[in-house]
């Protein structure tokens, strides 16, 4: 561990109540809270919590830091563990170092600006943020039936394509995580076909803002489709390669396997989403469960694991890939003509070349971006299925053209609480593999 | 404000705030994926049903049912300077999202086990997201650094 500040147990710390306080100053109701005896477990669990060791003596454990600057913790997550010896007694994570804001500053830009503000939340998967804001503002508008379908489709491909990069990208972190240096440099390798081809669509690798209220920026360019299906033919054979080079491998098994165990209600009680909640065996996706866009006209399986330990999440991550790129192929069959954004001159800005011969274009133009289009009062709450679990947006409108209040449900933020419960009685080794393992992306946790 | 678009909402104060919930939990609606605020200080006499009495803050909470496959959301009328009683025995995944709240609202959880600030530094003065902390208007604050 590179960065690490060590306190004695006991010694007063800068940060106050945020921090992990020494055990001599919690009462022994807050430790078992911590231990997580309230996740309503059997009482044969919360007997077996007693096993690690609860009368710590002071000298016995030390709290020490991990992060905010360290390698592992996928930028700014700090996280304050109780070590004795090399087992994590307790663990706190200490966020906000990369607050800016982001809720805030919603509430100045307009309906039209929100994109750009929201897509660099969850920087790994913009798309995917940018996909749940314009639903819901178009929820707002009593739009959402309208938006043509092409354009439906094409969200549906930028954000499957956005789920595998994302993906991909996790095998890289998690796989430098542990030691397997390679990976990181074939799982970025192989991101970067898929940022290719949003560079191509979008103009921008990161923080498109493509996806946007009334349907998308622009049309697919020519020769998508074979950039798409250049990117499908080849990937199944660098998956191949990653099985060969993780899955199969002993020591990659036991670095995960039976880490970071997290049970069905204690998920489920933490409101853990995405492939947390899957790799304990429920089947839940909003794709399947609560479909959106054109997910009832697709064929794909909800992948679930058994142990909920790190290795299920892993291996679930890597056959979401291979799930994305199932509908990815049906999409590209499906995808029909059409318009890509709603036709409405209220929400839309009208064609640039339209401004030079029409008044009404001029005026509308003129509008939309100095003064947007407004949105009826109302709140609305949507979700959407983001690479990390359920992403949501609720936004309360007061009938300006901009968010009274913009509130984004940040998947990573939530699943972060888990951490604590997935670490007690580990290794300090094996934190490493858990914090990957839930895959945050600390934009998204701070905002 | 009254507008619900298809989505299930319900109106509670805040005496009945935690008999909803515990209803709601046996109903099925065993995850609270989502607990955020409001603050409606420019909109104090917005169109709410008739018997609920419209107050500053609205606590949102968004629970969702699995087996049923349904969300609702409740809006918790809470005045200022009100505290609001913890989900945190029911729900334990409001644990960080009611620290959030009461780090950008000021709103006050009873019975919470670690009310702290979670993402501003924990001396800082105001609570962000109120709409009365106006944007700019207050200097930079960094521990130790001159503002």
């Amino acid at each position: 561990m590179t960065s690490t500040a060590i306190t004695s147990a006991g010694a007063a710390t800068s940060e106050g109540g945020q921090e992990l306080q020494s055990r001599t100053d919690v009462s022994q109701k807050a430790l078992m809270r911590e231990a997580g005896a309230v996740l309503r477990m059997s009482e044969s669990d919360a007997a077996a919590m007693a096993d690690v060791a609860t009368d710590v003596g002071e000298d016995q454990s030390m709290i020490i830091n991990m992060g905010p600057q360290h390698p592992s913790t996928h930028g700014v997550l700090r996280l304050m563990l109780e070590l004795q010896g090399e087992t994590v007694l307790r663990c706190k994570p200490v966020i906000g170092y990369l607050h800016t804001g982001m809720e805030k500053t919603g509430e100045s830009l307009t309906y039209m600006q929100g994109g750009t503000n929201v897509t660099r939340m969850d920087y790994l998967s913009p798309l995917n943020n940018e996909l749940v804001f314009s639903m819901a503002t178009e929820k707002l508008l009593g739009i959402d039936g309208e938006i043509p379908e092409r354009a439906q489709w094409m969200r549906m491909l930028l954000s499957e394509l956005n789920r595998m990069s994302s993906h991909l990208l996790f095998m890289a972190t998690n796989g430098m995580d542990l030691g397997a240096v390679s990976m990181m440099l074939y799982g970025w390798r192989e991101r970067e076909e898929v940022l290719r081809f949003f560079q191509k669509v979008t103009g921008l690798r990161m923080n498109h803002n493509f996806i946007r209220p009334g349907g998308v920026a622009a049309d697919l360019p020519a020769g998508w489709r074979d950039d798409v299906l250049s990117l499908l033919d080849m990937l199944p054979d660098r998956l191949a390669e990653y099985e060969v080079l993780m899955t199969g491998q002993p020591i990659w098994r036991e670095r995960l396997q039976g880490v970071g165990v997290i049970t069905q209600s204690e998920a489920i009680a933490l409101a853990a989403t995405g492939p947390i909640l899957r790799s304990t065996g429920v089947a839940w996706d909003l794709r399947k469960d609560m479909p959106y866009l054109k997910y009832r006209d697709v064929e794909f399986d909800v992948v679930v694991g058994v142990h909920g330990d790190a290795y299920d999440r892993y291996a679930i991550r890597l056959q979401e890939i291979r799930e994305s790129m199932r509908i990815v192929r049906q999409i590209l069959d499906k995808m029909p003509l059409g318009d890509y954004r709603i036709q409405n001159k209220k929400v839309t800005p009208p064609p640039r070349g339209r401004i030079d011969e029409s008044m009404e274009a001029l005026i509308h133009h003129f509008k939309i971006f100095t003064e947007g289009f407004k949105v009826p009062e109302g709140e609305a709450y949507v979700a959407i299925e983001s690479p990390r679990g359920e992403i949501g947006c609720y936004i309360a409108s007061d009938g300006s053209s901009v968010p009274y209040r913009m509130h984004v449900r940040a998947p990573s933020f939530v699943n972060v609480q888990c951490l604590p419960h997935m670490m007690r009685g580990g290794l300090v080794a094996d934190a490493v593999a858990v914090i990957s393992s839930i895959d945050p992306v600390l934009g998204e946790v701070d905002r | 404000m009254t507008d619900s678009i298809d989505q299930s909402v319900r109106f509670v104060s805040v005496p009945d705030y935690i008999p909803t919930i515990t209803g709601l939990y046996a109903d099925g609606f065993t995850m609270c994926v989502d607990l955020t605020a409001v603050d409606y200080l420019l909109h104090t006499n917005r169109n709410v049903p008739s018997g609920v009495v419209a107050q500053r803050f609205e606590v949102v909470v968004n629970l969702l049912s699995m087996a049923k496959r349904e969300r609702i959301r409740l809006r918790l009328q809470v005045a200022e300077g009100e505290s609001v009683p913890s989900l945190f025995d029911i729900h334990p995944s409001t644990e960080a999202m009611e620290r959030e709240v009461f780090d950008m609202f000021g709103i006050v959880f009873d019975g919470h086990p670690d009310l702290t600030r979670i993402l501003m530094p924990e001396d800082w003065d105001g609570h962000p997201l109120r709409k009365d902390y106006a944007q700019g208007r207050i200097p930079v604050q960094f521990k130790g650094a001159a503002s």
